[in-house]
């Protein structure tokens, strides 16, 4: 029997543990002697407080939900894939080549034909971490993290020495043909006669977001691979016993995993830079792992807590950019959620928990 | 009250007017911040003489993420700053999209060139300035083994690394050259542990000098030099006073001076296209008293003849970014 009704451990923990941890930025604002109102509020009015703000919020949102979204496939296989960094990079690798291959006439071919690209290099990414660890028994951490740094090193590679053009300094691709320009959410929007978050980087790919989210629910909570993947997860012996490789479950789940890091790439690649630079990818693969956990690995959840995520680098860039306030201490408010949804997040459960349990006691009583 | 009523309204007015004389210049920095001892912070040294020497202030935003660059340029013109002056090739892509959008602002980008009416783009030929240095390692070298290290394994490092061995190579034609890169992440700016460890290496592979073209990561590299005895070159500032004595020379980038300029100028920028070579001292190799003794006349004689050819085009520095190769060394 649950110690908690669902709404609790699913909506009202991480709300303690985002207080707490807005609390503690305060006092750390305090301390440096800026107003942690004013802060507060520059962070929301800049993030969601016009159509221009949330353009950029559902587009960081955009590319956590895909990270997220990969780390909680793996989760429910027991894997803790953090290797979601390298993958979106390869996946933007991905994306580059194919968008640089063919002169496309319209981003209605170009978008599918990416998509593969980038899935299928997040993918081959995560393949030999699950390989290895599926075989060998080498540890899914320490094979994805050092996954991470050979991805950086061959996209250096890729980018420095091939896929740069001659005559320029920027360790950077190509600009995509025309026809690659996905649609951006104002174009959408004023196609409908809304004038909406002009000049941001939101498209299409937000959609395909959505999408994915459904798509990961109906995978693990109403399709057989789904099942397997949850049995092993629980417990492999079991799932041995009930007849389920763990081998080729784990390759599987990993496949996904890594597939879904790599679409991230259409987002940032493909939808906002149309180029891919060096520096694509900007920790949305760690910041996944943070919204797969406050998220509960479940895809609504993910969504919840990416669209928190994507609010706090919004917002916090906005605090960046408007207020005195260091972009040092932006960094330190977002490890405060982190830490305190994340790694810190038995430290409410549990009260919780007996809270629930005393007043169920007293009910039955 | 009245009385109060009139103070108040004419200092608005006369806020209004010096705001519409005087629009604020702005300085945008790269990611790797403000204070990364190296190209971001000459810039802010060249906006704080002008603020000092003028009085007047600025407006400065350091980027956070890719993302960013674009809103913070429209958000900053949009305020009207003018003129806008950002650090770094990154920003190049973007400015080009943007620039068309505010015709009455100018742009200053440092490090790209766009190609816009309204932006002015300054590039330094940093394969000059690392060709004399180089020529000065060759000649201080006893072992006939010199050392590079890089920061990140970019084109910018790469184009150091390729007018530094030209240098080297033309002076001395059998000299061996021991290249390193720090890393392939933006963190390879500032790992002065592992720039020691590189040097380190160096040393063991019997080089004497060493030139760090390497950001922070530098630090490390100039220490480790000093340590083991033998001589190394900073870089973009004069570091030569970081171990008196033990640095060869630095070379220089005068970025400041291009922050500067482009403030002083204000509204009046003018754009277009320059080179700040070894002709308009923009690059160079520091000469002062705390590497006075290791530098001999002889040295300095050839290193200034050297100059004086390059500038007049009598020797051709190949250019890295021309066709992406290095005839002299092999990263």
């Amino acid at each position: 029997m649950d110690k908690m009704p669902k709404w609790a451990d699913v909506i009202l923990t991480p709300l303690i543990s985002l207080i707490l941890a807005m609390a503690i930025s305060a006092i750390v604002i305090l301390a440096i002697g800026e107003s942690p109102w004013l802060a507060l509020k520059t962070m929301i009015d800049g993030a969601l407080g016009s159509s221009y703000g949330w353009g950029y919020t559902l587009y960081y949102t955009t590319n956590f939900i895909f990270t997220g979204l990969a780390v909680a496939v793996a989760y429910h296989a027991s894997l803790f894939n953090i290797g979601g960094e390298g993958q979106a990079m390869l996946g933007g690798l991905g994306v580059a080549l194919i968008a640089l291959a063919l002169p496309w006439p319209h981003w209605s071919l170009a978008l599918p034909a990416a998509m593969v690209g980038a899935a299928l290099f997040g993918a081959a990414w995560a393949l030999i971490p699950a390989w290895l660890q599926a075989r060998r028994g080498s540890h899914i951490v320490i094979t994805t993290i050092m996954f991470n740094f050979i991805a950086a090193a061959l996209l250096n590679y890729m980018l420095v020495n091939i896929l740069k053009p001659a005559g320029t300094q920027d360790p950077a691709s190509a600009n995509f043909p025309e026809g690659a320009h996905l649609p951006q959410l104002t174009e959408m929007a004023a196609a409908l006669g809304i004038e909406w978050g002009k000049n941001t980087p939101v498209n299409i790919t937000f959609i395909i977001a959505l999408i994915a989210c459904i798509l990961v629910w109906l995978l693990i909570w109403r399709t057989r691979l789904g099942y397997e993947i949850r049995a092993l997860g629980r417990s492999e012996p079991a799932a041995l016993y009930a007849g389920i490789s763990p081998v080729r479950i784990t390759v599987i789940a990993m496949l996904i995993s890594g597939g879904l890091a790599g679409l991230m790439a259409i987002n940032n690649v493909m939808g906002e830079a149309e180029r891919l630079v060096l520096n694509a990818v900007e920790g949305a693969g760690f910041i996944g792992i943070a919204v797969a956990l406050m998220g509960r690995n479940h895809p609504f959840g993910v969504f919840l807590a990416a669209l928190l995520f994507g609010f706090l680098y919004q917002g916090g860039g906005e605090l960046a950019l408007w207020t005195s306030i260091p972009r040092e201490l932006i960094v330190v408010i977002q490890a405060l959620v982190i830490l305190f949804t994340g790694a810190l997040d038995n430290m409410v459960r549990m009260p919780l928990e007996r809270i629930f349990l005393a007043l169920r006691g007293k009910g039955h009583a | 009250m009245t009385l109060m009523k009139t103070f108040m309204a004419s200092l608005a007015l006369a806020a209004l007017a010096t705001g519409s004389a005087l629009a604020e210049p702005a300085l945008i920095f790269d990611l790797g911040g403000k204070f990364d001892k190296s190209f971001n912070e000459a810039a802010y040294r060249g906006a704080e003489r002008w603020a000092e020497e003028t009085g007047g202030s600025y407006k400065e935003l350091e980027m956070q993420s890719e993302a960013q660059r674009e809103q913070a340029l429209r958000r900053l013109a949009e305020t009207g700053a003018n003129p806008i002056v950002m650090t770094g090739f990154a920003f190049g892509n973007i400015l080009n999209e943007i620039a068309p959008d505010y015709p009455d602002t100018k742009f200053a980008i440092i490090d790209a060139v766009v190609d816009q009416p309204n932006v002015k783009s300054i590039m330094f030929a940093e394969q000059e300035g690392s060709y004399l240095v180089g020529v000065l390692a060759a000649m201080a070298s006893e072992s006939g083994t010199i050392g590079f290290i890089g920061g990140m394994d970019v084109p910018l490092i790469r184009q150091f690394g390729c007018g530094y061995a030209q240098g080297a190579k033309a002076e001395n034609p059998d000299i061996k050259i021991v290249a390193n890169m720090t890393g392939t992440t933006p963190a390879a700016w500032n790992d002065p542990v592992k720039g020691g460890e590189l040097t380190k290496a160096q040393i063991s592979q019997g080089a004497d000098v060493v030139f760090a073209a390497a950001g922070g990561t530098g630090i490390g590299v100039l220490q480790a030099a000093a340590d083991g005895g033998i001589l190394s070159i900073g870089v973009d500032s004069n570091q030569n006073h970081l171990h008196p004595g033990k640095v060869l020379t630095s070379m220089i980038k005068r970025v400041d001076v291009a922050v500067y300029e482009a403030f002083k100028a204000g509204e009046d920028l003018e754009t277009g296209q320059s080179v700040l070579g070894l002709e308009s001292d923009g690059v160079g190799y520091a000469l002062d008293d705390n590497n006075a003794s290791l530098i001999t006349d002889e040295m300095k004689a050839k290193v200034d003849e050297i100059a004086e050819k390059i500038k007049s085009g009598e020797i051709e520095v190949h250019d890295y970014y021309s066709d992406n190769t290095c005839p002299a060394l092999n990263f």
